[in-house]
C-alpha cells in the first residue's frame, strides 16, 4: 500500500510543480506532513541533502523519501511518479503540440499560477521561518524564541545581501549550507 | 509480495528498454545521448537553470546538433510545463534527436547520478545523524535551508512583472498560505495553482471581450 502512495503523491507533486526548484517545496511539505513520511526537522534535512547533491531537487526529494519509508523499491517508485508526469507531459507537446505553448490561453493561464507560485513558496518560507525559530506551529503554540537559530538567520542574511551586493551574483547554495552548519556546531555543541 | 511485484515490473522494464536499445540501428546515436545526459546530471548542482547552461554548451555550441532558436523555445516550453526543469529539457532534447526511445534515454541519464547518490545517502543518513555534532550542525542548516527558500521565493518575486493583480496574488497567497498552516486548516496547494490558473484565464477572457466589444463599436 506504501508503494500506492508513494506512487500517487509523488505523480501529484510532479504534475502540479510550475517554475522548477522550490516551486513544489509547499506541496512536498503538506504531503509529507498529512502522511506522516516526515517531522519537519526532518524535512528541512532532506532538503539540506538534496540541494547539496548534484540533480533536480524534486527527483532527489523523491529518491530520498521513497527510500526512508519504503526501501529501494519505494525510491524507485517515488522517483518514477514525480518524473512520469514531465515525461509524458513534454512527449505530447514535442510530438504534437510543437506551437502549445504559443496559445494565448495556455499563456494566460501561466501568467495566472506565476505570482500563485511565488506566494506559495514565500508563505512557505514565512511558515518554516516561525516553526524554526520561533517555535511557532499553530496558533495556540506560545511564541518561544530560539535566539540561537536566530543569529544564525541574520548572520546569513546579512552575508548572502553582502555577497550578492558585491559579487553580483547570488550566494550559491552549498557555501550557505557549509557556513551555516559550522555555525550550528559552534552555537549547538 | 508488493515489492516482489514492482522489482519484477522494474526489471522486465529495463530490460525492454536495454533490449530496444541493442535492437535498432541507432543505437549509437542514444548511447551517446545517454552518457551526455549522465554526464550533466552528474554535474548540476543549484537546479533546473544552472542546468540549461550545461545544455547549452554540449548541445549548441559544442556538437552543433541542435540550433539556437529552437533550444530558446525547449527552453520555454521547459520552463512553462510541470515538473523539473532539467527532467522537461531532456525528455524533449531526447526526443528531438532520437523519437521516444531517445527521450526515454535522456531522461534516465539524467536521472540515473541523482537517484544513485541519494539513494546511497539515505542508506546512512540515519546512523549520520546519531553523531553528535552533525545534529549540531543540522540544526544550523535547517535555517540555512529556510534562508534558500526565501531567497528563491524573493528571487521569483524579482523576475515577476510588479502590476497590482500580481501582487495582490503574491500577498494572498502567502496570508492564506500561513493562516490556513497556524489554525491548522487543510487546504492544498494544488487548489491555489487551479485557482491561480483559473484567474488567469478569466482574465484573459475579460480583456479579449473588452478588445471584442470596442471593435464591433467602431464597426
Amino acid at each position: 500500500m506504501i508503494f500506492f502512495w508513494l506512487f500517487l503523491t509523488f505523480l501529484k507533486i510532479g504534475a502540479v510543480s510550475f517554475g522548477g526548484g522550490y516551486g513544489m517545496i509547499s506541496l512536498i511539505r503538506e504531503e509529507v506532513l498529512s502522511h506522516g513520511w516526515l517531522t519537519e526537522e526532518q524535512l528541512l534535512r532532506f532538503i539540506a541533502v538534496s540541494e547539496s547533491t548534484p540533480g533536480p531537487i524534486a527527483v532527489n526529494m523523491a529518491t530520498f523519501i521513497g527510500s526512508s519509508q519504503a526501501g529501494s523499491a519505494g525510491a524507485l517508485v517515488a522517483t518514477f511518479g514525480v518524473i512520469l508526469p514531465s515525461f509524458l507531459v513534454i512527449l505530447l507537446i514535442a510530438a504534437f503540440l510543437k506551437k502549445g505553448m504559443k496559445y494565448a490561453g495556455v499563456r494566460a493561464a501561466l501568467n495566472g499560477i506565476r505570482p500563485v507560485i511565488t506566494g506559495l513558496v514565500l508563505g512557505t518560507a514565512g511558515i518554516l521561518f516561525l516553526s524554526t525559530i520561533a517555535n511557532v506551529q499553530t496558533i495556540h503554540d506560545s511564541v518561544l524564541l530560539d535566539w540561537k537559530a536566530g543569529i544564525v538567520f541574520a548572520i546569513l542574511v546579512v552575508s548572502s545581501t553582502a555577497y550578492s551586493k558585491f559579487r553580483r551574483k547570488p550566494f550559491s547554495p552549498i557555501p550557505l549550507l557549509l557556513l551555516s552548519g559550522i555555525m550550528g556546531i559552534l552555537l549547538y555543541l | 509480495m508488493c515489492r516482489y511485484l514492482i522489482c519484477c515490473g522494474v526489471v522486465r522494464f529495463l530490460i525492454a528498454f536495454l533490449w530496444g536499445i541493442w535492437m535498432k540501428d541507432r543505437r549509437k546515436k542514444i548511447n551517446k545521448l545517454f552518457f551526455i545526459m549522465l554526464k550533466i546530471g552528474l554535474f548540476t548542482f543549484g537546479g533546473g537553470y544552472a542546468m540549461i547552461a550545461l545544455l547549452e554548451n554540449e548541445f549548441v555550441s559544442k556538437r552543433r546538433l541542435m540550433q539556437a532558436d529552437e533550444f530558446a523555445d525547449m527552453v520555454a516550453i521547459a520552463e512553462s510545463t510541470p515538473g523539473p526543469i532539467s527532467i522537461n529539457a531532456a525528455t524533449y532534447i531526447g526526443y528531438r534527436q532520437n523519437g521516444v526511445l531517445g527521450s526515454a534515454a535522456a531522461t534516465a541519464g539524467v536521472c540515473i547520478p541523482s537517484f544513485v547518490i541519494i539513494y546511497l545517502i539515505s542508506l546512512f543518513f540515519d546512523t549520520f545523524e546519531q553523531i553528535q555534532w552533525v545534529a549540531a550542525a543540522f540544526r544550523g542548516i535547517q535555517v540555512g535551508v529556510v534562508v534558500l527558500i526565501l531567497s528563491a521565493g524573493l528571487k521569483m518575486l524579482r523576475q515577476m512583472q510588479k502590476t497590482i493583480y500580481n501582487m495582490a496574488c503574491v500577498g494572498l497567497t502567502m496570508a492564506c498560505l500561513i493562516i490556513c498552516s497556524l489554525f491548522a486548516v487543510t487546504f492544498s496547494s494544488v487548489f491555489y495553482i487551479l485557482i491561480g490558473a483559473m484567474l488567469g484565464l478569466g482574465a484573459y477572457y475579460v480583456k479579449w471581450l473588452c478588445k471584442h466589444r470596442k471593435t464591433e463599436a467602431k464597426k
